[in-house]
């Protein structure tokens, strides 16, 4: 489209860019949300959520090719899958690192990241394959936006997650007791609650979080071993600048890193991810706590 | 104290460490039944140790424990709370974050009995008032008298058998203390068993049936509140005169 205007931003397609990045900033916010929570929770940064989410993705991959199941029983079978490995890795791994120093888990998680990495491709091939379309069909078309109905899908997942998860942190008891964990871990023992099923269940819906997003991204883009790299970057750099403590921060971050991502990538393909981070960046200088963060207070 | 009253908690010779610090030497005492029981002592002495020993949140090294009539030792946080022994925290550790109504919701969290829980709270708005008009509130913007008054509500959601007060009164203004052990008072009169750690002698001792006085790790004295009152060195040390 040509424009008589010399303002370049007034060239770009604003409305289908907006659309386009919260679709992806959905994804990077679900991934973040689940870094987050595990953090909340169990006071461990992951570094393995991409990898646990990409290998879950690869177990839906086998469901729906090998078992020819169903996308919505492949999608369910697949979230238990992984909430039940999230929580494997909390009771078999983390449970047993010594957190003297904030470098161990740090290390472990890193260490279980690549042993992920090498797993999947010693069981499933490091080749680039196709993930099923889990819908098909034209696109909607709102004037000149266009939505696809994969896209469509992801707001659809992502919103009925979020409200399922805020009901779940207000009115559960068990929702409750995670935020009190979160909070306070030796006042939350003194009620009764038990710090290693709150650790677990944290590791367990983190993982699921991710594994959603695996599951939506691998159609749109391929299913290889390091299908989540780039998204797990930025679901990491998402859950930092949303305030690392913050679930509604790690949505916010997400959302905003997926609409700078999909302008950035329209207007500037090669410098996207430098633009990203830059932001990151700045926003961090600007608000060290991050958007949504509280500022540590140490408790004695 | 009804003097045959079985002893609900037996502590028997507990020995802790604070890494390599020994904070417990050997801390023996028993709590009977329906009574109130006062741990005093100086900061430092082992009072806190030893309620933590107690809660499950430190293992000690030697020593045994009984509860009702059952061993303890050993046992996490979480079970020992399900067996009905619920401590009150130092320096109150309500969650600020949290409202009050779910404050005192996760106080009866390990009774897995959401509608068990809602009986408790009539009783609880009894206590405590004002803690009923403030339920939606966020517990971190009470004072630090209604935060007191939360913590203890909290605790008493689990309907405790053993309910464990560390320092109560501390930075609470004296008509606050006042309310504070009246309902310490009340809660005892109710059927539940007090342990009681506290810096204020005057008000421990005259709520207390008895009490033990701990130095450095050590059982120096325990009697009657009555009698420990008369000793001289009590009254030099722990009643200021």
């Amino acid at each position: 489209m040509l424009s008589v205007t010399p303002d370049v931003l007034i060239d770009l397609p604003w409305g289908q860019l907006l659309v386009n990045g919260l679709a992806l900033g959905s994804l990077y916010a679900l991934t973040a949300f689940g870094i987050v929570l595990i953090y909340k929770t169990t006071q461990v940064i992951t570094f393995a959520q991409g990898e646990t989410a990409m290998f879950s993705t690869f177990v839906a991959f086998t469901l729906l090719t090998a078992f020819q199941l169903p996308f919505a029983v492949a999608f369910a079978l697949t979230l238990l899958f992984a909430g039940l490995f999230g929580a494997l890795i909390e009771r078999v791994v983390l449970r047993r690192i010594s957190t003297t120093t904030v470098l161990n888990p740090v290390i472990v998680t890193v260490g279980l990241s690549l042993i992920l990495l090498g797993g999947a491709g010693w069981i499933w091939g490091y080749e680039i394959r196709t993930f099923p379309d889990p819908v098909v069909g034209p696109p909607f078309r709102f004037g000149t936006i266009v939505l696809s109905q994969l896209n469509a899908l992801i707001f659809v997942v992502t919103l009925v997650l979020m409200t399922i998860l805020f009901a779940f942190f207000r009115f559960s008891p068990t929702g409750i007791a995670m935020r009190a964990v979160a909070e306070n871990r030796m006042a939350a023992q003194l009620m009764g609650i038990s710090i290693g099923r709150m650790n677990a269940l944290g590791w367990g819906m983190g993982t699921a979080m991710g594994a959603v997003t695996g599951m939506l991204i691998a159609p749109i883009n391929y299913l290889d071993p390091s299908m989540m790299g780039d998204v797990a970057l930025k679901a990491f750099a998402a859950a930092v600048v949303g305030g690392l403590t913050s679930l509604p921060g790690a949505v916010v971050g997400g959302l905003l890193l997926g609409i700078v991502d999909s302008v950035a990538g329209f207007e500037a393909p090669e410098l996207r991810n430098s633009i990203a981070f830059a932001l990151i960046v700045i926003v961090l200088v600007v608000r060290p706590a991050g958007l949504l963060g509280r500022r540590e207070t140490k408790k004695v | 104290m009804p003097s045959g009253a079985r002893p609900l908690l037996v502590v028997n010779e507990i020995e802790a460490y604070y890494g390599r610090v020994c904070a417990l030497h050997s801390v023996s005492l028993e709590v009977a039944e329906g009574s109130v029981v006062a741990l005093l002592g100086a900061n430092g002495a082992g009072k806190t140790t030893t309620l933590r020993v107690i809660s499950g949140l430190l293992r000690p090294t030697s020593g045994s424990f009984e509860f009702d009539g059952k061993r303890i030792d050993g046992w996490s946080p979480d079970r020992l709370v399900r067996a009905g022994i619920v401590q009150v925290p130092e320096g109150r550790q309500i969650f600020a974050e949290l409202t009050v109504r779910e404050n005192l919701l996760l106080g009866g969290y390990a009774r897995r009995d959401l509608g068990a829980a809602r009986q408790e709270a009539p009783r609880v708005f009894d206590y405590f008032p004002r803690l009923r008009e403030r339920l939606q509130q966020r517990a971190g913007t009470l004072s630090g008298g209604e935060q007191q008054m939360l913590a203890i509500g909290r605790a008493l959601m689990a309907r405790p058998r053993l309910l464990v007060l560390d320092e109560p009164s501390l930075g609470l203004a004296p008509m606050l203390v006042k309310e504070i052990f009246r309902v310490i008072s009340e809660i005892r009169a109710a059927g539940t068993t007090v342990l009681l750690v506290e810096q204020n002698a005057h008000m421990a001792l005259d709520v207390a049936d008895r009490a033990y006085v701990l130095e450095t790790g050590r059982v120096i004295l325990s009697d009657r509140s009555a009698a420990l009152r008369q000793r001289e060195e009590v009254r030099r040390a722990y009643l200021g005169h």
